[in-house]
């Protein structure tokens, strides 16, 4: 058994024992990287020399006093979108490939506070952008549970690093699904906080109105522990919310007696894999056995939801990624002769075909003449897709679907047509457009690959949701589940 | 509506893109799909619905207007890929 396989209290009481040293997390991490990260992908750079100079610190520490952060000594893996001071920070980006930053995101400053140890940049789409990861411009991730497939995307690297056991717990972020898709395909937990409950400064931005910071573990109550650690308002980002932070660990009760949760049947459709479905009813019988009803619900709108999204996102992308001009930072194409070519050279050399594609899109729907048509007609419909949600919750505590339609395709299966690939979001992009919380926990294997269960909840009601994953998790039989990797 | 190869060029130029003509033929075939998809919002009828910019009630953030430090200028021209006496250097403007 590793040691990333034991639960953070169960970590920390070994550490208080000097039973074990940060030193032997940070060592389990590197060895465990140079055994099988050749086979996931999941690493895009390594900040070794800085975590092993930290978890000396760390221990000296321990051996001086009881005193310890909220995440101490854990081994982290990193979104290469979340900037970081002095650790290259790519965006999985040609056109940022010696970018190395001057400062940290806000997360990065709460994670060091929590004293966590930050092994190195993971993996992704390029800018966020797919459901693959096979959209990094450097190499894909794949999938510890079969690497003929894909670990999901955008945060691919994140998933794939915990389920691989490279690192403790990993930070993703999320904007049509870029957590909680991938944490299902990897058989991991991931969790989407609440539009606004996490700090974007420092996070790279792709669509602001959607990005969110997000944790991805092993175990639900670890995913607890880390929001707990990165939530909070900050001056620096002023989406940041102003709301309380609850204590989440101690929201994990163990109960959903008497708690109602819906099922929308817009998510167990014809588009839904019917193994995935047979896990999903499965999952639902075990909620009610323990004491929740679950009822049968309509989501009129869901259907409209990719479009929605793939519209406004893109209008979102294409504005935001104006600031990549080759001018204060990234690379310079140095076949630019004028300011003019600058922008044009640096941009086509360094934006992948995706990203283009989404820029594209995004110019054009937001273009004069076809601002009403496209970009204001799917503003509307994000206020039905979001009158959805608040209709159910007006009787519901939660409610529970299929985190994806499928378990995890194959790579090269899907990457020439852009539509299909964006199906695969179905489940989760409803929900960032609601901009409402939602955690993906695993829920049972198709054809032996996992399958994540996801459950929404009420704006910043994010300890009904980590309550409800944890108590089915401490029910189900997932728990140790590993690849064979 | 349907995109032609000279909305392509018209966009990727607002875009600040140079696309092969591969590129622009396969992102021609790939956005008519896209918004021929995107169509199916027009089934929706949303006259009398408000547009959503953003989940949550936002009003303007402002703060005191006081002074404070900014970065030191060497540390912000650490990425630059030309600078000269602190500045961003660019070639030419204008030709």
């Amino acid at each position: 058994m590793s040691l990333f396989d034991m639960k953070l209290q169960d970590v920390h009481a070994k550490l208080a024992d000097k039973e074990l040293k940060v030193s032997e997390l940070v060592d389990e991490a590197y060895a465990r990287i140079s055994k099988v990260d050749a086979q996931v992908g999941a690493f895009l750079t390594l900040a070794e020399e800085q975590a092993r100079a930290q978890a000396q610190a760390l221990d000296e520490q321990l051996a001086a006093g009881d005193e310890r952060g909220l995440l101490f000594g854990l081994p982290a893996g990193i979104k290469d979108n979340i900037v970081t001071e002095n650790l290259r920070t790519t965006c999985a980006s040609q056109l940022l490939a010696n970018y190395d930053p001057i400062y940290n995101a806000t997360v990065m400053e709460k994670l060091k506070i929590a004293q966590a140890v930050t092994i190195g940049k993971v993996n992704m789409d390029e800018f966020a952008m797919g459901g693959s990861n096979e959209n990094s411009s450097y190499h894909p991730v794949r999938n510890p549970w079969d690497t003929d497939r894909v670990p999901g995307g955008s945060s691919g690297g994140s998933a794939a690093a915990v389920a691989a056991g490279e690192v403790y717990f990993a930070l993703g972020s999320d904007t049509g699904g870029s957590i909680r898709q991938p944490a299902a395909y990897c058989g991991v937990v991931g969790l989407k906080p609440t539009y606004g409950l996490i700090s974007r400064f420092g996070l790279v931005a792709f669509a602001s109105s959607l990005d969110q910071i997000g944790p991805l573990t092993k175990n639900v109550e670890d995913a607890a522990y880390v929001l707990q650690a990165i939530a909070g308002h900050d001056e620096k980002d002023s989406t940041s919310a102003k709301v309380d932070i609850p204590d989440y660990i101690s929201s994990l009760n163990g109960e959903v007696q008497g708690l109602r949760l819906a099922i929308p049947k817009e998510y167990m459709g014809e588009g839904i894999q019917p193994a995935v479905k047979e896990a999903m009813k499965t999952a639902i019988a075990k909620l009610e056995s323990m004491g929740a009803t679950v009822d049968e619900v309509s989501m009129p709108h869901t259907d409209y939801a990719i479009a929605t999204y793939y519209l406004l996102a893109s209008s979102e992308a294409s504005s935001n990624l104006a600031r990549f001009d080759g001018v204060r930072y990234g690379v310079r194409s140095d076949k630019a002769d004028n300011l003019l070519e600058v922008y044009h050279r640096s941009r086509s050399e360094g934006f992948g075909p995706e990203v283009k594609r989404r820029i594209m899109l995004g110019t054009y729907a937001l273009s004069s003449g076809y601002y009403d048509a496209y970009y204001l007609k799917a503003q509307k419909v994000r206020t039905l897709i979001k009158q959805d949600f608040d209709k159910v919750f007006e009787q519901y505590d939660a409610i529970v679907s299929p985190t994806a339609p499928t378990t995890a395709f194959r790579l090269g299966d899907q990457i020439s047509d852009p539509l299909t690939m964006y199906m695969n979001d179905a489940c989760t992009i409803p929900v960032s457009l609601a901009g409402v919380p939602a955690i993906s926990v695993p829920c049972g294997t198709a054809d032996g690959m996992p399958v994540g269960m996801q459950i929404i909840g009420k704006h910043f009601d994010e300890t009904m949701v980590l309550r409800i994953a944890h108590a089915y998790e401490q029910a189900g039989d997932w728990a140790g589940r590993r690849p064979a990797l | 509506m349907s995109i032609s190869i000279q909305d392509v060029e018209h966009v990727a130029k607002l875009a600040r893109l140079d696309l092969s003509e591969e590129e622009k033929q396969t992102y021609m075939k790939q956005l008519n799909a896209i918004l021929q998809y995107a169509d199916k919002l027009n089934e929706l009828d949303t006259d009398q619905v408000e547009p959503t910019s953003h989940v949550m009630e936002l009003v303007n953030v402002t703060r005191e207007d006081e002074r404070r430090s900014s970065w030191p200028i060497e540390q912000v021209m650490k990425n630059a890929p030309e600078e000269d006496e602190g500045q961003f250097k660019v070639p030419a403007v204008l030709d």
